[in-house]
Order: C-alpha cells, then sequence, then structure tokens
C-alpha cells in the first residue's frame, strides 16, 4: 500500500510542474496573472516605499549583495526580538520556557532561520512566545524562502539571456516570490491544514484533566500560521520540538501528503521554469527526470531498512518495522516519504525520528543533504545546486567528445570551470572540517549525549550536513544547544546560504554576458535521456568521492557492525 | 582563457571593497523597507487574516481539537494521553517529559545500536505479554513497544488494539465481542484508501467505553 502512495506522489508532483513552473516563469517575467488585480496595487506601494521600480535591472554584484544584505538585516532583527521576547506580552506563561534563550543560542537561531535552515538547537513550546514565532519566525520564513526563489530565478535569467549585463531585481523578484507565490499558497493551505486540525489559536496552553484522573498541560499557540510556509519556503523549522512528528502540525495522513507536496513541487516546478524561460523545455523535463530518479532510488533503500524488522530487536517476537520514533497515523510508509522529500527538499520538517532510523535508513537522508540537496532541492537554490552538477557533467561530455564544453548553448570555460568546481568542493571542504574539528575536541564530543560510537559520528556529521545544506534536519540524539555547536553550525549555515549562492551568481552573470552557441552536429546535446544519466552519474561521482570515506565510518560502519 | 570572455570587467579604479560599500549603502533604503513592510505583511497581517477565516470556518480545530466531557477538557482528540488502568485501552510508550507531557514533545532517539533502546524494547514486550497475559513467545506489535516521534502518538495499530480486547473487557465485565465491536467502530483505514496506516485512537476508544459500561479503579 505504501508503494501506491509513493506512485501517487510522485505523480502530483510530476502533473504540477509544468503548470506551476508556467506560473513562476508567467510571474518573473512580469506577464499578466489571474491574481494581478489584487497584487499589483500592493506591489507598486511596496516598491515607491522601498524606492525601486519594476524595470530594475541589477548586475551579479549587487544582486548578491543585495541577498546577503537582506539575509543579514534579517537575522539582525530576528536575533532582536529573541534577546528581548521573555519582554513580549502574549502565551505562553513563562514556566513553560524552560529553554534559556542565551546569547548563542539566539545568534544561532537567528542564522538559522534567516538562510532558511531553520535548524533549532531548541525545542519550540519550551522557548518561544507567539509574537516571537509570528514576527520573527514566519515572516523569515516567508522572507528567507522568497529570497532562494530570486536567487533561483537570477540563475535561471543567467541561462536565458543573452549579452546582458543584469539578472533582474533583487528586490522586485523577491516581493513578487512573497506575493504571488508565497503568501496565497499559505493562506490556502492553511486553511486546509485548520480543518484538519492544525491549531490557530494565541489561547494559554490548555490544563486538562484526563480520564485517569492526571493532568495535562497541551501546548497551543497559531501552528497552522507557521505549518505551510515552512514548508513552501523549504524552511522546515517546527513549531513544537518534535516538528511534524507532533499530532498537532501533521495531524493527519492527508495533511502529511499535503505538507510533504508543498516542500516539492515548487522546486521541482523550476525545472519548468527554466524549460520555458530559456526556451529548451525539454532541457527542463531531464533534469526533473534526474531528480525524479534519485529520489526513487533513495525511497527505496529507505523503506526496505525501515519496514524490515529492526535487526537489534530480533529474537523479541516483534511484528513490524523500526516504529521506534515513529507516529502511527503515518506508519513506515508515510515516515520516510517524509524523511526522504524532506532531506531532499532543504526542509527540516521531518515527521519521524532519524536519529532512531536504522543505519542504511538513515544513510539515505545523510547522503541526500551532502549530495548538495539538488533533488529538487531547497526553493530556488535546489535547482541552482542541480545546474552546478550538470555543468560538471557537461563538461565532462564535452571532454569526451572533444568540443568546447557548454550548456543549454553557454560555454563552460576556464572561469566558469572555476567557479563551478568552488562551489561542488565548498561543501566537503566545510562539513568534513567541522565534522573533523567536532570529534576531535571535548566541546564537540560532548554533545554526544544519547548514542555513542558510529551512531555518534553520524549525528555530528548529519548535523553540519543539515546546516551547511541548510536543511535543519537533526538527529536529536545530538545535544546541540552548546555554544560550540552553535557556533559551528552557523558557521556551516552561513557558508551554505551565502558562500554558494555568491557562486551560483556570479556564475549567472557570466553566462548572461555570454552570447548563445548554435546548435550544430558537434554539440553534446543537452536534452536526452542519455545526458540526463550523465548527470545522474556526475552527481553520485562528485557525492562520493566527497564522502565515501566519511560515511564508511558513520552508516556503513553501523550497519557492518552487527 | 579567451578575450571575448571579460565584456564586463569593472574599472580599475573602483576597488571590490569600494563597490561593495558603495552598493550596500544604495540598497539599505529598499532593504530596510523591505523588512519592515514585509514582516509586518507576513508576520502580523497574514497570520490574522487566516486566524479570522480559521475560527469562522473550523472553530474546533483552530481550538486544539478539544474534548470536552461533564463541563471540563479532558484533552486534545488529537494529543495521545497516559493511560496505565486495565480497563482502559493503553498508548504507546512516551518520551515526552514523563510520559504524554503535551508541553514537552520528546523521542527518545535511541539509535539501533544504543543497547539502552533493546533494553527498553525488551522490558516493554515483556510488560505488554503479562499485562494481556500472552503467552512468552507471542508476536507483539512492534508499535505497542516502541516510543513514539513526538511522545504524544494519540493512536495504536489495531493489531495492538485488538490484544488489549480480553484484558479491558475482563477489567470491565464486558462481552469480549461487545468490545470488539467497539474497537472495530474506532479503526481509522488508511486515508482515501492509501495515505498513511490503519490506527485506533486510544482516548476516543476509551471515550467510548465509558459510555458503554462503568469502568472500574485498579
Amino acid at each position: 500500500m505504501r508503494w501506491i502512495e509513493y506512485i501517487a506522489f510522485l505523480s502530483v508532483v510530476v502533473a504540477l510542474v509544468w503548470p506551476v513552473g508556467g506560473y513562476l516563469a508567467r510571474v518573473f517575467e512580469h506577464q499578466p496573472t489571474w491574481l494581478d488585480p489584487l497584487l499589483r496595487p500592493v506591489e507598486a506601494r511596496l516598491h515607491r516605499l522601498m524606492g525601486v521600480t519594476l524595470d530594475q535591472e541589477m548586475s551579479a554584484g549587487v544582486y548578491t549583495l543585495s541577498f546577503v544584505l537582506f539575509g543579514l538585516l534579517g537575522a539582525g532583527w530576528l536575533l532582536l526580538l529573541l534577546m528581548i521576547q521573555q519582554g513580549l506580552p502574549g502565551g505562553p506563561a513563562d514556566h513553560y520556557l524552560t529553554t534559556p534563550m542565551t546569547a548563542d543560542l539566539a545568534a544561532n537561531t537567528a542564522i538559522s532561520f534567516a538562510t532558511t535552515t531553520t535548524w533549532q538547537a531548541y525545542g519550540g513550546e519550551t522557548t518561544l512566545r507567539y509574537a516571537t514565532d509570528l514576527l520573527g519566525l514566519v515572516s523569515q520564513n516567508f522572507l528567507a524562502g522568497a529570497a532562494g526563489l530570486a536567487v533561483g530565478i537570477a540563475f535561471i535569467r543567467g541561462l536565458a539571456r543573452e549579452n546582458s549585463a543584469t539578472l533582474g531585481s533583487f528586490w522586485v523578484d523577491m516581493i513578487r516570490a512573497v506575493l504571488w507565490v508565497l503568501l496565497p499558497l499559505s493562506l490556502a493551505g492553511g486553511l486546509v491544514l485548520v480543518w484538519q486540525g492544525v491549531p490557530l489559536n494565541f489561547a494559554a496552553y490548555t490544563q486538562a484533566h484526563t480520564l485517569e484522573g492526571a493532568a495535562q498541560a497541551i501546548a497551543q499557540g497559531p501552528v497552522a500560521a507557521l505549518e505551510m510556509i515552512k514548508n513552501l519556503g523549504t524552511n522546515g523549522g517546527g513549531f513544537f520540538n518534535v516538528n511534524a512528528a507532533h499530532p498537532f502540525e501533521n495531524p493527519t495522513p492527508l495533511t502529511n501528503f499535503l505538507e510533504l507536496l508543498s516542500i516539492a513541487v515548487l522546486p521541482a516546478s523550476l525545472t519548468a521554469t527554466l524549460g520555458r524561460m530559456t526556451g529548451r523545455p525539454r532541457a527542463g523535463w531531464v533534469l526533473l527526470g534526474v531528480m525524479v530518479a534519485l529520489f526513487a532510488a533513495g525511497l527505496a533503500i529507505c523503506v526496505l531498512a525501515e519496514a524490515a524488522t529492526p535487526p537489534q530487536l530480533a529474537g523479541l517476537h516483534l511484528a513490524g518495522g523500526n516504529m521506534e520514533g515513529k507516529e502511527t497515523r503515518f506508519g513506515v510508509g508515510g515516515s520516510v516519504l517524509a524523511a526522504v522529500v524532506t532531506s531532499n527538499g532543504a526542509t527540516g520538517s521531518y515527521n519521524s525520528m532519524h536519529g532512531s532510523y536504522q543505519a542504511l535508513g538513515v544513510l539515505v537522508p545523510l547522503v541526500n543533504m551532502l549530495l548538495g540537496e539538488v533533488i529538487f532541492g531547497g526553493l530556488g537554490t535546489g535547482l541552482c545546486g542541480m545546474i552546478m552538477m550538470t555543468l560538471i557533467a557537461a563538461f565532462l561530455g564535452g571532454l569526451m567528445i572533444g568540443r568546447t564544453p557548454a550548456y543549454l548553448g553557454k560555454r563552460i570555460t576556464v572561469h566558469e570551470t572555476q567557479l563551478t568546481i568552488l562551489y561542488a568542493l565548498l561543501t566537503p571542504a566545510v562539513v568534513l572540517t567541522l565534522t573533523s574539528i567536532a570529534l576531535a575536541t571535548r566541546a564537540g564530543q560532548a554533545g554526544l549525549v544519547t548514542n555513542t560510537g558510529a551512531r555518534g559520528f553520524t549525528e555530528v556529521m548529519f548535523a553540519y550536513a543539515s546546516s551547511m545544506a541548510n536543511n535543519g534536519q537533526n538527529m536529536a540524539g545530538l545535544n546541540a544547544d552548546s555554544l560550540f555547536y552553535n557556533a559551528t553550525t552557523a558557521v556551516a549555515m552561513l557558508a551554505g546560504r551565502f558562500g554558494l549562492g555568491a557562486l551560483i551568481l556570479a556564475l549567472a552573470g557570466r553566462f548572461a554576458a555570454q552570447l548563445r552557441l548554435a546548435i550544430t552536429d558537434g554539440t553534446l546535446p543537452n536534452d536526452t535521456p542519455q545526458f540526463g544519466a550523465l548527470v545522474a552519474a556526475t552527481i553520485l561521482l562528485v557525492g562520493g568521492l566527497s564522502f565515501l570515506p566519511a560515511l564508511a565510518l558513520g552508516p556503513v560502519a553501523e550497519a557492518l557492525s552487527r | 582563457m579567451t578575450i571575448d570572455e571579460e565584456p564586463f570587467v569593472p574599472p580599475r579604479r573602483t576597488s571590490a571593497a569600494r563597490f561593495a560599500a558603495r552598493t550596500l549603502l544604495a540598497q539599505l533604503r529598499p532593504a530596510i523597507g523591505a523588512l519592515i513592510a514585509l514582516t509586518l505583511l507576513t508576520g502580523c497581517l497574514f497570520p490574522l487574516v487566516l486566524f479570522a477565516l480559521a475560527r469562522g470556518i473550523s472553530p474546533d480545530q483552530a481550538a486544539g481539537s478539544l474534548v470536552v466531557r461533564e463541563g471540563a477538557v479532558v484533552g486534545s482528540r488529537l494529543i495521545g494521553q497516559a493511560f496505565t488502568r486495565a480497563d482502559y485501552f493503553h498508548p504507546r510508550p512516551s518520551a515526552a517529559g514523563n510520559g504524554y507531557d503535551a508541553s514537552s514533545s520528546g523521542a527518545t532517539n535511541y539509535g539501533p545500536s544504543n543497547p539502552k533502546q533493546v533494553d527498553a524494547v525488551r522490558k516493554a514486550a515483556a510488560d505488554y505479554r503479562t499485562q494481556n497475559a500472552l503467552p512468552g513467545g507471542a508476536e507483539v506489535p512492534v508499535d505497542a513497544v516502541t516510543s513514539s516521534g513526538s511522545g504524544l502518538d494519540p493512536q495504536i495499530s489495531p493489531q495492538n488494539a485488538a490484544l488489549q480486547v480480553p484484558r479491558v473487557a475482563r477489567a470491565r465485565r464486558l462481552a469480549e465481542a461487545d468490545v470488539r465491536r467497539l474497537v472495530a467502530e474506532h479503526v481509522e483505514d488508511r486515508q482515501f484508501g492509501f495515505m498513511g496506516a490503519p490506527r485506533v485512537s486510544v482516548l476516543e476508544l476509551n471515550l467510548a467505553l465509558d459510555r458503554a459500561g462503568p469502568g472500574k479503579a485498579g
């Protein structure tokens, strides 16, 4: 039955790619849409306030600096809010907020949300005021998600334009992403979620008296306001400690399905946006095909690992798969689907505890993040990562047939290659360095409060892979609320967001300036299944070369140790 | 490197640092304006509009799906609560606070190689077999002996509920067939036939039990 759920999920994603991708292309090419009568006046008002115009254009450098500036301002605002939140009015009552908001936790959280990582070293219901949730987390979910989409659109323009010094305007794109894409979907989806049971209130925690006469305090809050946008913006930070495993965040299999769709559909649809804006729709389909194939492979491995009776529990005469850390209503099937979607979608909104997955089960989300979130991936950034890998594939393919490597008619010469290779190296450099430092220092080892050995290694590597990929999911056995982890994961989040983002935009600027090569008999076609296979192989090759030795010490060692 | 690669080199006199400083200064107004205006729009107006609509369309759910019995809130339909008495169906083990603490969700996070997980499951399985008078080698549904992701899982598998029927029926002096029928009425199938997993809500089943016949404390 779970295979039907998986096939249904992928079918809906694929079916929505063309219409949604087309809509995105219309929005960012400023063509008329049916929301215009409502939103154009709002947009005009915002532009006047900010002193920008619809036809404003920016070079790659200005686009990058605007993106970075906006992200850092957002982090600053959230930091301020977190530091003063004790004094903010409204619920929940003080005695429930047991996690101390230290300066390092506040800074880590601020950077985390401004970079769409939304890694949480705290539990929501024991840490945050409702006011912080809304004015800080919800709004940063919108803004950081929109900024990521803007970068993705700018990158597509780089491939679509010829002889152009500019990539569009960051401000115009970001505002359009909020108004035309994220707000309407959050509103419509939010209503469905409330209907299914996700709360939306500002009440104090409910004092219930259970059937057996015990007292139970039930956490409340404006959960539904966060739930859609955390997924649409591929942020993922939960309202509650256990994120989408919490019945208030994710009450039914339908909400699970919908929340996972809202992670995958927009990033997947950007392949069609690329196809439309560059006039090469088949190239977009090829990238989507690579994504779906790699997605399905990871899903199959993960579900086989989790659906089997856990080997460590063999002999106890249990019936069923690995349900430790999983919810009954999702079962193994819906839990694994969420693990694979969230780890591919740069979204931390897991609905089961990856820290309790089998060794090969947790290998899949870890590898998905280490590959750079290219399978659907983060909103905007996922497509960029996929194209970066595609450029390496085109480079390899070009060398094989002895031609100047090119992608969609854009030549990949020395400078483009340098930027691409820097991009491919930054993730392993940051993740492996920080993992080594954590494992070699007392401060790093102190985080391993639940599990040790190969599992502990995996937990630490998972934390940095997640931060660098701006994913935000964790293996929660690691206690990450310490100065050491708050500081080092923040470094990875900043490198993953702005380091990789700057390389993406620099490359987009170079491509925009180029003319497009004509297609000849000697051109390596970019829109065939063969090219797709080359791209998939390249992704696995680059990821494997970078991370296999480290993975051997973690999940692989654990899997072999029984 | 070929020459036609470089059409857009910035003029020599502008250093990168000066370019960055000038750009950042020029973009400060749109950045601050966007941050303030969009924070108010998305962090204030949006939640309030959604709140108003939700209150109108689904007021019960918006308030947390609370269950009221005889004028008192006894819990939420969506949130599991602890049951230990023999005359109630039991939920899964919970790692939220001291068990089903709905103000502090949480899981064990035990990895498969952690001996604590094996110990906890072995003990839970032994307890489950004792409570439900099952022979030593009887198969136990895995959900009955493992902690959920949230620690607040409101549901158990239908197999788990079925194995608890004789115990509950005995404790309540009800016919097993009556209790079994009650369980069957509370089995939720996969949503739309293919989403998620079949399940039984423990709180709703126990509320129905209380309506069907008096339990006895102990």
